[in-house]
């Protein structure tokens, strides 16, 4: 369908820092899971690392990608191809590279070891890489100039990985007199990487551990209606940024 | 007079002893067949002493009343049906024996406590082998002493606590023994209330609707080697002094206010070589003063202990934690309590002297175990990197969490087997 | 061939192209040029809609350009400054903008005059910029197509290379192409040039068949008779400028 996609992929995933990457990952995986007596245990670990350094990687990887493919995409327009084939090359050619890495990287030490709980958080993390290359891809449309692409991307990384959870939990302080479960649930739903914190936590069954809230959870999002909205609201972070930067991709001046 | 007709006489004696046992202690067989058709018309019929066997079939007999010194003895289980109307069995004698009965379809009255079998006032009273189903209450005693509730089966209906009664209830009673019962979907599975000098030995109780065990204002108590798991509540121990639970495993007991064991008002415990895994938590303890905590092993927990400032004397040794949410929380400072050896898999420190204790006093309670204390909400964060970073910087420089809650010799290694 | 109309374009208060009227046709090479940030290279990118302009409309071969990029395939085009995905080799880079075009039969004498095929195996990304430009050129010329659009071509190229260039373009000028040079070095668009668009602040201020040019001017070389020309208009000199 694109003949981009396959050169695209083909140059990411020649990238050392590609390989880099996955390569990490699987040392990572791997004595996280050889090291940790419970699977369980093991996956809540690689849960941490994987919602940490999964962001991380996909927007900074998308990001500079894209600042370094400029001329490459300004080669691609010259030609009879328009402009949003190019970009969902883009979109497709970074996701599906990065969760090439991903699926390598986590997912083999994964069937290795944590079989039976370490799918959600595959898909969580698939989830991740796509919903990040997008965010990615929506900071380098808008901003011009590279370093200052960098930045913006880290610091939306920062938002979402801590500045998020330390807003949330700051208005529970500030709020702390109104019950907040549900509130604070459909504010979770605005950061993808809560979002899949939770996905992770409800299919492990760690949240009848955490008390009230966490039954609160239980009932609202452990049902099968609600893993589909999580999922859902999941595939829409996947969808949204890409599509909002496809919108202003198509009136970009190069 | 001889040695001989000494011994005669010794022998004649004996005999006159022995037949007047037997022609006194006479064995009635109750059976559809047989001539006495009825149990309550058997226990008419016997005397103190005597042994009622009844052979199986379905008797509705309404309410039977024991009021000798009998045993009643079921052979393979004959059925008492109480039609949902009666209390099947009421016992008001000293030295009864109840074995071997099968009861079904209690009474089930929001007023009166119907029960599959009750004991009024008695003592040395035996119930073994008996099945109970779908009973409002179980095998209930009120002023019970010396009595023996052994090997029984019981089942109630679940569902919420309105429809269902205790399973082993015991008010006001003494020196009871209650082992190896199996109680199942009741309201409380073992309830003691004013019950003291008592043992809980090798019972299981699960899925009961609120608490596997319930036991307020009874001292001098012992619970060993039972089996608490998915009970809607877990066990609750509380206003009581002296009670000591020995290997006992709480498990699974899962729910918003779920514990495996809830101390409030406790004294003089001790709390030894019990296991807690996946429990909401495995023990909270409120008002609870000198407990020992020794040789417990806390794994998988929500949390593993919840201690509330109103504790004193609490002593913490040898124990092991093991993949919980939360090892220790408070809702406040703790003083006057003793942390020791125990193994923390959360620790990070070294042994330089190779004496299998680490060298680093390890602070059992994290700064976001403290946060959720007082904004249960935050619990929402779990697993989120913020929350690591919050207790990484508490971890190195500690300044909110409270600083005598610690734990000087950290083991390095587990050691519980 | 390609007709510009009222085209407007400006990048936040900057405005980069006012109200430019232009009309290129066939078997003409046109010479575009102007001081820097005069708006040429905003041009070209319109025509390429690699911008998008504010008003205005470009007409290629009779149609109108929009989202539609059949019309690309009308154009060869090489940018200023040349840059390839590091990782692949001067092979791939062919192979895959003949798979991008499709099969068309592809003019490769850039490729065999450059040697660019005894280079194949090598990574873009360790080429010098005069063989990136090498590449770029034979790249622009692969597919004859009827425009060439040509920005700063003979940048970073040796003096025989800049030759086999000129050559091609005079050659591609001669099958009645319409090519479209910007340059700085107005020597070697003397030898090109059919007409001369001039260019500054976002307006064109001339646009003029070079010999009537020169005759106007009574200068002998293009050069000279831009120099001349910038003086009457009282412009700041665009040779100094550069």
């Amino acid at each position: 369908m694109n003949k981009m996609l396959k050169y695209i992929i083909a140059d990411i995933l020649r990238t050392k820092v590609m390989i880099g990457y996955m390569v990490l990952l699987f040392v990572i995986s791997f004595v996280v899971f050889a090291s940790e007596s419970n699977a369980s245990k093991g996956v809540l670990t690689m849960m941490s690392i994987v919602l940490f350094m999964v962001p991380l990687v996909s927007v900074l990887f998308s990001a500079i990608y894209l600042y370094n493919s400029a001329e490459f995409i300004e080669l691609m327009l010259s030609q009879p191809i328009n402009r949003s084939q190019v970009w969902i090359g883009m979109y497709t050619g970074l996701g599906l590279s990065l969760i090439i890495a991903f699926c390598v990287g986590f997912g083999v030490p994964m069937l290795l070891f944590a079989s039976n709980h370490g799918w959600v958080l595959f898909v969580s993390g698939i989830f991740l890489t796509a919903c990040f290359s997008g965010i990615g891809l929506l900071a380098s449309v808008k901003v011009r100039d590279k370093a200052r692409g960098i930045g913006t991307v880290l610091m939306i990384w920062i938002f979402f990985a801590i500045i998020f959870d330390g807003m949330v939990l700051f208005l529970s302080f500030q709020l702390a007199d109104y019950p907040l479960e549900k509130p604070m649930m459909i504010m979770s739903a605005l950061n993808p990487v809560d979002l899949a914190r939770i996905f992770v936590l409800l299919a492990m069954n760690i949240s009848a551990l955490l008390g009230y809230t966490g039954a609160v959870f239980n009932a609202y999002l452990g049902s099968g209606l609600g893993r589909l909205i999580c999922a859902t609201v999941l595939l829409g972070w996947c969808i949204l940024p890409y599509w909002i930067s496809l919108k202003w991709f198509k009136k970009k001046d190069l | 007079m001889t040695v001989k007709t000494g011994i005669l006489k010794w022998l004649v004696s004996c005999c006159i002893c022995f037949f007047t046992c037997i022609s006194h202690a006479r064995v009635i067989e109750v059976s559809v067949n047989a001539i006495v058709q009825s149990i309550a018309s058997a226990i008419q019929l016997a005397d103190h002493g005597d042994t009622v066997m009844v052979f199986p079939g379905i008797y509705r007999e309404g309410n039977l009343i024991v009021n000798k010194r009998i045993s009643l003895i079921g052979i393979d289980h004959p059925i008492l049906d109480g039609e949902n109307k009666f209390e099947i069995i009421s016992v008001t004698s000293d030295s009864v024996l109840i074995q071997g009965f099968h009861f079904i379809d209690s009474g089930i009255s929001g007023t009166v406590d119907f029960a599959g079998l009750k004991i009024y006032d008695a003592s040395h009273v035996v119930v073994e082998e008996n099945i109970l189903e779908r009973t409002f209450f179980g095998i209930y005693s009120q002023h019970a002493k010396n009595c023996i509730i052994k090997n029984n089966e019981l089942q109630s209906f679940g569902g919420d606590e309105l429809q269902c009664g205790n399973g082993i209830h015991c008010w006001k009673c003494d020196s009871m023994q209650i082992i190896h019962n199996t109680v199942k979907n009741h309201r409380d599975g073992i309830y003691f209330e004013f019950v003291t000098n008592s043992i809980i030995w090798r019972n299981v109780s699960e899925q009961n609707v609120r608490y596997g065990l319930h036991f307020m204002f009874s001292n001098d108590d012992t619970y060993v080697a039972n089996y608490f798991h998915h009970n809607g509540a877990g066990v609750a121990v509380m206003f009581s002094n002296h009670v000591s639970m020995l290997g006992n495993h709480f498990s699974q007991n899962w729910g918003d206010s779920a514990y495996g064991i809830l101390l409030k008002e406790i004294s003089d415990g001790f709390i030894i070589g019990n296991q807690f895994d996946e429990n909401t938590t495995g023990i909270v303890m409120e008002g609870a003063n000198r407990i020992e905590t020794k040789r417990n092993l806390f794994s998988s927990n929500g949390h593993a202990l919840r201690i509330q400032a109103s504790c004193m004397d609490i002593v913490l040794e040898n124990n092991e934690f093991i993949a919980n949410i939360f090892d220790v929380s408070t809702n406040g400072s703790l003083v006057m309590n003793s942390f020791h050896r125990n193994f923390w898999d959360k620790y990070e420190g070294y042994d330089l002297n190779r004496n299998g204790l680490g060298d680093v006093p390890f602070h059992p309670v994290s700064l976001y175990g403290m946060i959720t204390e007082k904004n249960p909400p935050a619990m929402m964060l779990f697993g989120s990197f913020f929350t690591k970073l919050l207790d990484r910087t508490e971890r190195v420089m500690p300044g909110l969490t409270p600083e005598n809650l610690v734990d000087h010799e950290p083991r390095m290694k587990r050691f519980l087997m | 061939m390609i007709e510009i109309q009222h085209l407007h374009k400006s990048f936040g208060k900057f405005q980069a192209l006012i109200d430019v009227n232009l009309l290129f046709e066939q078997s003409h090479c046109y010479a575009l040029i102007g001081p820097n940030g005069s708006g040429k290279t905003t041009l070209i990118k319109s025509i390429l809609r690699l911008v998008i302009p504010n008003s205005g409309v470009i007409v290629i071969d009779g149609k109108p350009c929009g989202s539609d990029p059949e019309f690309r395939r009308l154009i060869g085009y090489m940018p200023q400054n040349p840059r390839f995905p590091d990782s692949m080799t001067i092979g791939q880079i062919i192979a895959m903008m003949k798979d991008v075009r499709g099969d068309q039969q592809p003019d490769e004498e850039l490729i065999k005059n450059y040697h660019i095929r005894e280079m194949s195996n090598k990574k873009l990304g360790a080429l010098s910029g005069g063989t990136k430009q090498k590449v770029n050129a034979a790249l622009a010329f692969l597919f004859s197509p009827k425009i060439l659009i040509l920005d700063e071509p003979t940048a970073g190229l040796d003096p025989l290379a800049a030759e086999i260039l000129k050559e091609k373009i005079l050659l591609e000028k001669q099958k009645g192409k319409l090519i479209l040079i910007t340059s700085h070095i107005l020597s070697d668009l003397d030898e090109l040039a059919s007409d001369l668009v001039y260019m500054q602040d976002g307006k064109v201020l001339l646009q003029q068949n070079t010999a009537i040019l020169k005759m106007e001017t009574g200068e002998s070389s293009l050069t000279k008779a831009v120099a001349s020309l910038m003086k009457n208009h009282d412009e700041p000199s665009l040779i100094s400028n550069e």
